[in-house]
């Protein structure tokens, strides 16, 4: 029983699910790296705040389906402004323009402007589109409540604004239809001679004019509703999915990771060091182990998870409370077959003591059996606290995929056939936990070679 | 050792299990209940002396009615004991007595579907329906993993072996609950062949209870079954092929024996050990997933009512559900080692 670093990676590389292992492992890393540098923490903090997701669409499927479809479900589009200023003589105006190419089999459900100018005197809003035929229509003006000194002003033009329809109506002559029941996006994407949708490119413009000072726009957005979103689509609440599913890789690899090697040290130490002592200290340790051996792990944990707390982290202590425990049984019985071996007894004689036997002569051969048992340990890890963050009780600081799960089961998202919200976090927790069942068992079967048959 | 000493050395540990989880639950929610018991005594004396028209008729000031009500309060919270702390040893020890004695008192809001708020009742009410479900569950599991692993074994490094054993580690990487919500999806959304909450619509006392529970119990058993058999047939599987490298299976072999008879009757026996050890722990370790599965198809049995008891923490409730699945977990884990000793003469001597 003796292996070297070298040895044991030269059999590793040899072993294809120990590879498939390492390479989804690798995956899951690269996503938690493109999870920290494209959203910030401070912006996945503002998950579970309904104001920051107002802008996005509510049970929005993934935009990709339209390939698979031959009407084009609308998109929900989040447009961001090509920005422009000038002065006309004594007036300054500020110029957003917002261009799309529609070219989808259905209606925008609605549009939404939202904008924070700053601003001193009363400024001139205007928000105008320009169709594919050449057609320019004026949906707003209005001009922005007075300030005298500086200010910023928040505030949205919605399509079902009366005013909009108004507006609209001016250009009533050219269509060849009554549009007076239609609501305004109707109007504005629809074909002159029947009420169709209009495929090509719109340019939506807002002009803002003000005489006193250079009027600026801090935020402006333009929403163009529709039912598919994204890469991963949006769940009931809202919120994009891609942003909690990508958020919760990083979060799933440290609890696994955290939990198994809390435990796996924990365990092994204590294994070898009752192994080792023998006798009656053996004993005492060992009853110990029984007990908590024959917990019933999960109930305590939801009771613990309850009246104690349900920060991340001390979840991660808890599930170490109850990981440890196997680990310490199998080093316990390794330890004491190491320590009649000869090297050991003549260490003894020699007067060495007992902390440096341990960690110098029996440790390190339970080494290789460390690591494979903490590679097979992440997956229960990960299980558990996704099945505890599914019933509700995780840490709602940081969603991880139980609780996305658990969202999707209280707006009962299988029954109403959400599959985008059901599938992606389900898949991620079995890709996580195979990719550390794959490298556990290439390594089980360099430590056992027994296995190899 | 002997058979009998190593079974009660058993005993006594599973007690003292028994007795740790209780004594860890109390402790866990003993601060809270004491704090709810007070808050409810607060109330309850409050409306006893609003409702009593006479005696509020009876004060004079306001204070003096404060300093009646505060009078009358600190009177119940002594009656009721719940002046000492909930850790000082004559409440804790009187909790375990009464808990021993299966008395749990009476939930605070939960009722049983008779209306009873007697925390045995509920128990008594929930219990059988989780263990129709779970028993059912893994005796499928059971036959048809020992099967299918006998047949992996038999055929090691065929087809059907590799399958097998790319299902079992497949099929363990995924929640049991999520593979349940899927279930639904699927079957209750997709094709709408089974209802998506497995409650029984009717009423008890109907006649076709029975067959409505059995309908409703179709989409959880399916999916308990689909998830556990894999890894029920790799674990046989591994056994098996340890057993079948062994001597006595190439003796057996020489002498002609028929390689059917070898694998079922032989190799099967000697591999039951182990097999049944995993069969009692899986039993058991299905209970405590119950909380979850349960939840998922809102099942009616223990599981759903432990979750129902912990998100209104209703703390009598917690603590007897608490002490029904410790003890059902210690009592498989115990029939284990018996079954063990039975199959495995060594044990018995070691």
């Amino acid at each position: 029983m003796s292996f070297s670093a070298r040895g044991i990676w030269h059999e590793f590389s040899h072993n294809k699910t120990g590879m498939a292992g390492i390479v989804m492992l690798a995956t899951l890393f690269l996503m938690s790296i493109i999870a920290f540098v494209t959203i910030p923490v401070e912006n996945f903090k503002t998950w579970n705040d309904p104001a920051s997701w107002l802008l996005y669409p509510k049970s929005a499927q993934p935009a990709w389906v339209n390939y698979f479809q031959s009407e084009k479900i609308p998109e929900h589009l989040i447009l961001q402004p090509q920005r422009s200023s000038q002065q006309l003589e004594s007036v300054f105006v500020l110029t957003d323009s917002f261009a799309v190419n529609y070219q989808y089999d259905g209606f925008p459900s609605d549009f939404i402007y939202r904008y924070t100018a700053k601003y001193t005197g009363s400024p001139l809003l205007q928000l105008s589109v320009t169709r594919p035929d050449g057609i320019e229509l004026r949906l707003v003006s209005t001009s922005l409540p007075i300030a005298n000194a500086e200010t910023t002003y928040t505030s949205m033009i919605f399509s079902t604004q009366n005013v909009i329809v108004k507006n609209l109506a001016s250009d009533k002559h050219r269509y060849s239809f009554p549009f007076d029941v239609l609501s305004s996006e109707k109007i504005i994407f629809s074909k002159l001679g029947e009420n169709k949708i209009l495929k090509g490119s719109y340019v939506f413009r807002v002009h803002l004019y003000d005489v006193s000072g250079k009027p600026a726009l801090e935020k402006s957005n333009l929403v163009l509703g529709g039912k598919v979103y994204g890469i991963m689509g949006t769940d009931e609440l809202r919120r994009d999915l891609s942003v909690g599913l990508l958020w919760g890789t990083p979060l799933a690899l440290f609890i696994g990771i955290t939990v198994s090697i809390g435990s796996v040290t924990l365990g092994l130490l204590y294994g070898v060091y009752a192994g080792f002592k023998g006798k009656a200290t053996d004993e005492a340790l060992m009853r110990f182990n029984d007990i908590i051996y024959a917990m019933p792990a999960l109930p305590l944990l939801i009771i613990l998870a309850v009246t104690v707390g349900n920060s991340i982290f001390l979840m991660v202590g808890f599930l170490v409370i109850f990981g440890w425990v196997g680990i310490a049984k199998v080093s316990r019985s390794m330890a004491m077959q190491i320590k009649t071996l000869q090297y050991v007894e003549a260490s003894k004689l020699m007067g060495q003591k007992d902390h440096k036997i341990i960690f110098k002569h029996i440790l390190p051969q339970l080494l290789p059996y460390a690591f494979a048992s903490i590679a097979i340990s992440v997956p229960a890890a990960i299980t558990t606290e996704a099945g505890i963050s599914f019933l509700g009780l995780g840490d709602p600081t940081f969603p991880t995929w139980g609780q996305i799960l658990h969202d999707a089961s209280s707006y009962s998202a299988a029954a109403r056939g959400m599959w985008w919200w059901i599938l992606p976090p389900g898949i991620l927790i079995a890709i996580t936990g195979l990719a550390f069942v794959f490298m556990g068992q290439a390594m089980d079967v360099i430590i056992n070679p027994r296995l190899r048959r | 050792m002997g058979f009998k000493k190593f079974l009660a050395k058993r005993a006594i540990t599973m007690f003292g299990v028994l007795m740790a989880t209780l004594l860890v639950t109390i402790a866990l929610v003993g601060a809270n209940m004491d704090s709810i018991s007070k808050q409810s005594v607060t109330l309850e004396i409050r409306q006893q002396v609003t409702n009593n028209k006479s005696l509020l008729s009876s004060f004079k000031t306001t204070d003096q009615m404060d300093s009646y009500i505060e009078n009358q309060i600190q009177q119940q919270i002594k009656s009721l004991g719940l002046d000492q702390p909930w850790y000082s040893p004559q409440r804790i020890g009187l909790s375990m007595y009464k808990i021993l004695t299966l008395d749990f008192g009476h939930a605070k809001f939960l009722t049983s579907d008779s209306g009873s708020s007697d925390v045995k009742d509920i128990i008594l009410e929930k219990l059988p329906r989780t263990i129709l479900l779970f028993t059912t569950a893994t005796a499928i599991v059971s036959v048809l993993g020992i099967f299918l692993g006998a047949v992996a074994a038999s055929k090691v490094h065929s087809r059907i072996d590799k399958i097998t054993s790319g299902f079992a580690i497949i099929s363990s990487s995924f929640p049991v609950w999520w593979i349940g919500v899927l279930m639904i999806f699927v079957f209750a959304f997709l094709y709408p062949i089974f209802p998506a909450r497995a409650t029984p619509d009717i009423s008890v006392t109907d006649p076709g209870y029975g067959g409505s529970l059995l309908y409703h119990m179709a989409l959880p058993l399916i999916t308990l079954v689909l998830i556990g058999f894999g890894s029920w047939a790799y674990l046989v599987r591994n056994f098996l092929v340890g057993v079948l490298q062994e001597d006595f299976i190439m003796a057996k072999r020489a002498a002609g024996i028929d390689e059917k008879r070898i694998l079922y009757s032989h190799a099967l026996k000697n591999a039951a050990p182990p097999i049944v050890t995993v069969l009692a722990l899986s039993l058991s370790g299905s209970l405590g997933g119950a909380i979850i599965t349960e939840a998922v198809f809102d099942w009616p049995g223990m599981g759903r009512l432990y979750y129902e008891a912990i998100s209104v923490l209703d703390l009598p409730v917690i603590i007897g559900a608490t002490y029904v699945l410790t003890a059902f977990f210690l009592a498989s884990v115990f029939v284990a080692d018996v079954l063990y000793g039975y199959f495995d003469p060594r044990v018995r001597r070691e």
